[in-house]
């Protein structure tokens, strides 16, 4: 007869002699992990389950993370949890199926740094044309550095160089290559940084893999650019620095370029300025010859124009002096003709005609006016006849009204005591009417 | 800093050369770049030769101050170890 603590406590016994130290195949489920830092999970396959715990002091020293549904092979020891009598496996270390532990890392801390877009491509800064003073964080020991100081020589011979020394593999290198990328970055004199080491195993190049070198290089305001071992090998630090190079010497190549072209490049723009400037002036030069020469032509030209103008002034005036002297002659003729052709001389001929007209219509002026003598002798003897002054010498006399002076016609316009004038064949009478007798038969 | 201008005079130099050559310039602009690009060739070339070769190596101290010492090839026990 057994009690249960003596059962479970043999059993327990019993299993960790049996499966003191074992190789399992698993898939990870169930993962839990407390705050105490321990891990528990299930491991299982198809048909079976096996409860596991990674306590803390293993896990730590874990170089990946365990996830859900992940393929594990795993070393441990069986053991039985007593309070709740259920076995499990004691888990010693843990590796993921297919590929390496540090290989699964390096994935996953690559994609959770590239979620972050440290790697991004317009985070890059770009790498300057002409630096003054390269930072270089690498071994003092070791290819690496004997290349990198031997190619900046050569193309720069001037370069200053400031070298941050760090270890480039093992525990502390991760933090020293990231304290160096700080250091230089402080300084602040240095233009562009080189950081990276001579080739090796994926272990050794390890540190470049790590969060907080990959970190540093994201944060360095100066550009880095990485070189890590051998062409092939890529590491954390290639894909966040500014530009990466597959070797150190490489690295040395793209940060400086050589003084002698660059010096020769100078020399040659200057040449061209130069030359260019020359070609420019005598061009220059030319037109203002053409110019100038322009200038005496029209000034030629001129003077030829002057000269023809005179020329021209003078024919003109010789030809006015012509038409003048042409002219003059001309008017003396017509002068000549006209005075033939003068009035005066028809006048004087009409002049003389005169006279004898004078006298023809003297004469016949007399006869002319003695005939209308004659007439009018006729006509007023006649018009004696008729005049009623003749009529008066008969006998008759004219009776006015005084004062008015108007001729009596009728008795009809004169009152008895009237005054009227009784104008005789000779001399005049003053009258007073003292009667009146109107004749009827009138 | 000085890599910054020299960057810039040599480029702008370049460009001084390539508006000269298109020659369809006026005659005093072109004297006027011409002057300046000569005086950035002076200085270019100053700045070149000027500067002096110098390797150093950048250590903490005991205090945990940094400073640096002249480089020499057997530079090799200076690595920081903290």
């Amino acid at each position: 007869m057994f009690t249960v603590s003596e059962l479970t406590g043999l059993l327990r016994t019993s299993i960790e002699e049996q499966f003191s130290d074992i190789y399992l195949e698993g898939e990870l489920s169930n993962l839990r992990i407390p705050g105490s830092g321990h891990i528990y999970c299930t491991l299982k396959d198809k048909t079976s389950q096996i409860r596991a715990v990674l306590f803390r002091s293993a896990a730590v020293r874990l170089r990946f993370a365990l996830q859900e549904g992940m393929q594990v092979i795993v070393r441990g020891r069986l053991t039985v949890y007593e309070p709740r009598g259920e076995y499990q496996i004691v888990l010693d270390t843990v590796e993921p199926k297919g590929i390496g532990a540090l290989q699964l890392a390096f994935e996953q801390l690559k994609e959770r740094l590239a979620a972050e877009g440290l790697f991004d491509q317009d985070r890059k800064k770009s790498i300057p044309a002409f630096p003054r003073t390269v930072g270089v964080v690498t071994s003092l020991t070791g290819a690496a550095i004997r290349d990198i100081l031997a190619v900046l020589r050569r193309r720069w011979p001037t370069i200053h160089i400031l070298i941050a020394p760090v270890q480039v593999q093992g525990g502390s290198a991760g933090r020293q290559i990231a304290e160096a990328l700080a250091d230089l970055n402080d300084w602040g004199s240095v233009d562009v940084i080189i950081v990276g080491r001579g080739g090796g195993s994926l272990e050794d190049l390890w540190s470049f893999n790590e969060e907080i070198v990959v970190r540093a290089i994201a944060a360095s305001h100066v550009p880095v650019v990485s070189a890590v071992g051998h062409e092939i090998d890529v590491t954390l630090a290639d894909f966040v620095a500014d530009l990466r190079a597959p070797t150190p010497s490489a690295a040395a190549e793209a940060v400086v370029p050589v003084l002698a072209e660059v010096v020769e490049r100078l020399r040659e723009l200057t040449v061209r300025t130069g030359q260019v400037m020359l070609r420019h002036c005598a061009f220059e030069r030319q037109r203002l010859d053409a110019g100038i020469r322009g200038v005496t032509d029209v000034r030629f030209r001129l003077q030829q124009a002057a000269q023809q103008t005179d020329d021209m002034v003078d024919r003109l005036r010789e030809t006015v002096q012509q038409l003048l002297t042409s002219g003059r002659e001309r008017v003396h003729e017509a002068r000549r003709d006209l005075s033939g052709l003068n009035p005066m001389l028809a006048i004087k001929q009409g002049l003389a005609t005169v006279p004898q007209f004078s006298k023809r219509l003297e004469g016949q002026m007399g006869v002319m006016l003695a005939q209308h003598r004659h007439r009018i002798h006729a006509t007023l003897a006649q018009l004696n006849t008729l005049s009623p002054l003749a009529v008066l010498g008969r006998g008759y006399s004219i009776l006015q009204t005084l004062p008015a002076g108007q001729i009596l016609h009728r008795t009809n316009d004169v009152e008895v005591g009237q005054e009227l004038e009784a104008q005789l064949a000779s001399g005049r009478l003053n009258c007073t009417v003292t009667q009146v007798f109107n004749d009827s038969s009138v | 800093m000085a890599v910054v201008k020299f960057e810039q005079a040599m480029a702008r130099l370049e460009a001084i050369v390539g508006e000269l050559e298109k020659s369809d310039l006026p005659l005093d602009e072109s004297l006027r770049i011409f002057e300046e690009g000569i005086r950035l060739s002076k200085n270019c070339l100053k700045i070149l030769e000027e500067a002096e070769h110098k390797v150093e190596v950048l250590v903490q101290d005991k205090n945990g101050k940094k400073r640096i010492h002249a480089y020499s090839s057997d530079d090799k026990a200076d690595e920081s170890s903290s």
